[in-house]
């Protein structure tokens, strides 16, 4: 789960991190007021979205009154912010931050990561802060400095020391370093973060350290043990129909292809979007519906899917092994009557009970194109589409 | 032969009294794996389809002498669960729950080097299918009808689509001499490369099929392991062609965010070393056949 920059400034400043002052505002009017608050002649009026690269995108912007925080946040509110992390859709600004002007030394980028290779948080600095660590990677590699942090002890001072002499500090700066990375450390470590970053972490000109924008991610299965962080979630950040997926236990991601998906198993979800593909066609979806297939939570996958009206053709793929297919069957069976369905549905079954599916989904009298093996499954679903396709075509034709 | 688990493991299921825990408990009996116990807190002297339950690992393992255990625990209290077998003298481990937090296993990591390596437990998963030597035993939830005794062993982080792997098998009349599920976790407690290197030494594994999946770096080190360590003709299969960068699909691990972490570039690098790569799902069966017949 991701949360915005100034809750995660409010979490990290909590854990010893320097943040400039700042506050939040839901209206341009607000916005404005609460600079008058903070006092100085300059500030940075950030939009809250869930994605980098808002400076580019037009999403922070140095103000030098408050007419001209006014302007900027009126220009901001209730648009759509596209960034290259939003897609194309963008994603709406519904709040913003204004910060106070903070006169800068040097930039840093730190970040605190799930090491899969060690399995243990490994943290990443770089002296060039200010660009995308992707960015760092392939044009200063010899920049980046690593480090990974026993879990059993904790991040050790002089790991944090060495960082901050490999990134160049002086002296009177490091202990201002050493306190931030162990601040991190803490957050991510008693918050169950998956990701924090700090880009850029500025070195003041009075030899401050401070985070001048701040990302984190938690963990989701660790939510239920850090009820405040749950309570951050911002729905209006997520696609709606992931979030509508996620509240019903299923895991879902949209695609831009027209064949659905419903598929048991996470694997077999991502293999059967290659086989669609394969077979000439392009997923609409992934959607893994979990083990136990039980007809509800059928019925639930397909309004999901067709919720999507891209959608042309529905490929149902269960194999069973916790569940069984003649329960998969019936669940299949139910969902088309309720839902009065007019796009082509193949079903493939395969594992436990499955003659019994089989004949449930003949029996049901309900036109089911229905598949023994994957890659059947997938030409038939491309086939029913292309066939859906060319006919719907000819009858807008004959109109 | 096989590995991990044969006929003689004798087996504990830690959290015996749940619903999913009793009927695969009543499955993994079926088949003829030898269940001598199970473990829920305060549950102990009572009994699960004749199986003995017992309120800790220790008092299970003093009674039945068991050396492998399943867990199905549910997920805030999984992690401790692990801990527990591990100090219990439990040899083998698979633990199906999924949604384990990350932290907690990188504690369990933590905790189980603890042990020496001679003494120190296998755990396979959270978040598998399990593990089975088909016609042997059975540690897990997955159908065993679907496996033939045979050659092959299959390692896969994937539970539904390694019985799409075995099925394809079957149809071919293609044994498995013991499929191993590690889990679409990305903190996992074996990798591919440590279930290669047991493959390596079992003499009844002629061929391994690894089936993988996008994200994280275990499939990429798995073929440097390959080119390196392993002499029997390895198979793959990895999913996700179509998956796009930065986005979970599903198992917490399949998430491309690295460079190596896609599809593509795992199929790239298991090739160079020398592995022959499956190019999609319904060609497994196929293409291990193919390998079987020209080694």
């Amino acid at each position: 789960m991701d949360i915005h920059e100034y809750q995660a400034k409010e979490i990290l400043s909590n854990f010893g991190v320097e943040v400039p002052s700042g506050a939040l505002a839901y209206s341009p009017e607000q916005a404005a007021y609460r600079a008058r608050e903070l006092g100085g002649d300059k500030w940075i009026v950030k939009a809250q979205v869930h994605a980098g690269g808002r400076g580019k995108a037009g999403g922070v912007k140095l103000c030098n009154s408050e007419s001209e925080i006014y302007d900027a946040c009126d220009d901001m509110f209730g648009r759509k912010l596209v960034t290259h992390q939003t897609g194309p859709e963008g994603k709406g600004i519904y709040r913003v931050y204004v910060e106070s002007a903070v006169p800068i030394e040097s930039e840093i980028y730190l970040g605190l990561v799930l090491d899969r290779s060690s399995q243990r948080v490994m943290i990443v600095a770089s002296s060039e802060g200010g660009m995308e660590i992707e960015e760092i990677s392939a044009d200063r590699p010899d920049s980046i400095v690593r480090s990974i942090v026993e879990p059993a002890a904790g991040l050790q001072e002089f790991q944090a020391r060495e960082i901050a002499f490999d990134l160049g500090l002086e002296p009177g700066q490091v202990q201002h370093m050493v306190r931030t990375l162990q601040g991190c450390y803490r957050a991510f470590r008693d918050l169950d973060a998956t990701m924090v970053e700090i880009n850029p972490l500025v070195v003041t000109s009075d030899n401050r350290v401070m985070a001048l924008d701040a990302k984190m991610s938690f963990d989701d299965n660790a939510l239920f043990r850090h009820p405040q962080i749950a309570e951050l979630r911002d729905k209006s950040q997520e696609d709606p129909r992931e979030s509508r997926a996620a509240d019903r236990g299923l895991s879902y991601v949209g695609l831009d292809g027209n064949i659905g998906c419903i598929v048991n198993g996470a694997g077999l979800a991502m293999a059967t979007m290659d086989t669609i593909k394969l077979a000439g066609g392009e997923p609409a979806n992934f959607l893994d519906i979990g083990g136990g297939a039980s007809p509800e939570r059928v019925a639930k996958a397909f309004r999901l899917v067709l919720s999507d009206t891209k959608v042309q053709a529905v490929l149902v793929n269960i194999f069973a092994g916790i569940n069984r297919c003649d329960w998969v069957a019936e669940g299949v069976v139910q969902a088309l009557r309720e839902l009065d369905i007019d796009i082509p549905v193949i079903v493939r079954l395969a594992g436990t009970n499955v003659e019994e599916g089989q004949k449930i989904l003949a029996k049901s009298g309900l036109p089911i194109i229905r598949a023994t093996t994957l890659m059947e499954a997938a030409e038939r679903a491309v086939g029913a589409w292309q066939n859906d396709l060319t006919q719907s075509t000819k009858m807008r034709a004959v109109k | 032969m096989s590995i991990l688990l044969d006929r003689d493991s004798r087996v504990i299921v830690q959290g015996i009294t749940g619903r999913m825990a009793r009927f695969h408990t009543k499955d993994m009996l079926e088949y003829g794996t030898n269940v001598v116990g199970g473990v829920v807190p305060g549950k102990g002297g009572q009994t699960v389809d004749g199986v003995p339950v017992f309120d800790t690992v220790k008092q299970a393992v003093e009674a039945t002498n068991a050396n492998a255990s399943l867990v199905f625990v549910p997920p805030p209290f999984a992690a401790d669960s692990i801990m527990e077998a591990a100090d219990a003298g439990i040899r083998y481990c698979v633990c199906i729950t999924d949604g384990i937090p990350a932290q907690d296993m990188i504690r369990v990591k933590r905790y189980m080097y603890r042990y020496p390596k001679d003494k120190r437990m296998v755990l396979t998963g959270p978040n598998c299918a399990g593990t089975i030597s088909p016609g042997k035993a059975l540690l897990g939830i997955m159908p065993g009808h679907i496996y033939l005794t045979g050659n092959v062993g299959i390692i896969g982080r994937s539970g539904t689509l390694g019985y799409e792997a075995a099925a394809q098998l079957k149809e071919r009349g293609i044994g498995v001499s013991t499929s191993v599920g590690i889990g679409g976790d990305p903190i996992n407690g074996s990798s591919f490369r440590d279930i290669l290197q047991w493959f390596e030494q079992d003499e009844d594994t002629h061929i391994i099929a690894m089936i993988g999946e996008i994200g994280g770096p275990q499939e990429a080190e798995a073929a440097e392991y390959i080119r390196d360590h392993i002499t029997k003709p390895v198979v793959a299969y990895v999913a996700g062609l179509t998956a796009p960068k930065g986005r979970t699909m599903g198992h917490a691990g399949a998430i491309i965010s690295a460079f190596g972490e896609s599809a593509s570039e795992k199929v790239e690098i298991l090739s160079a070393a020398g592995v022959t790569v499956a190019e999609n799902p319904a060609v497994i069966g196929e293409t291990i056949a193919r390998v079987m017949e020209a080694a």
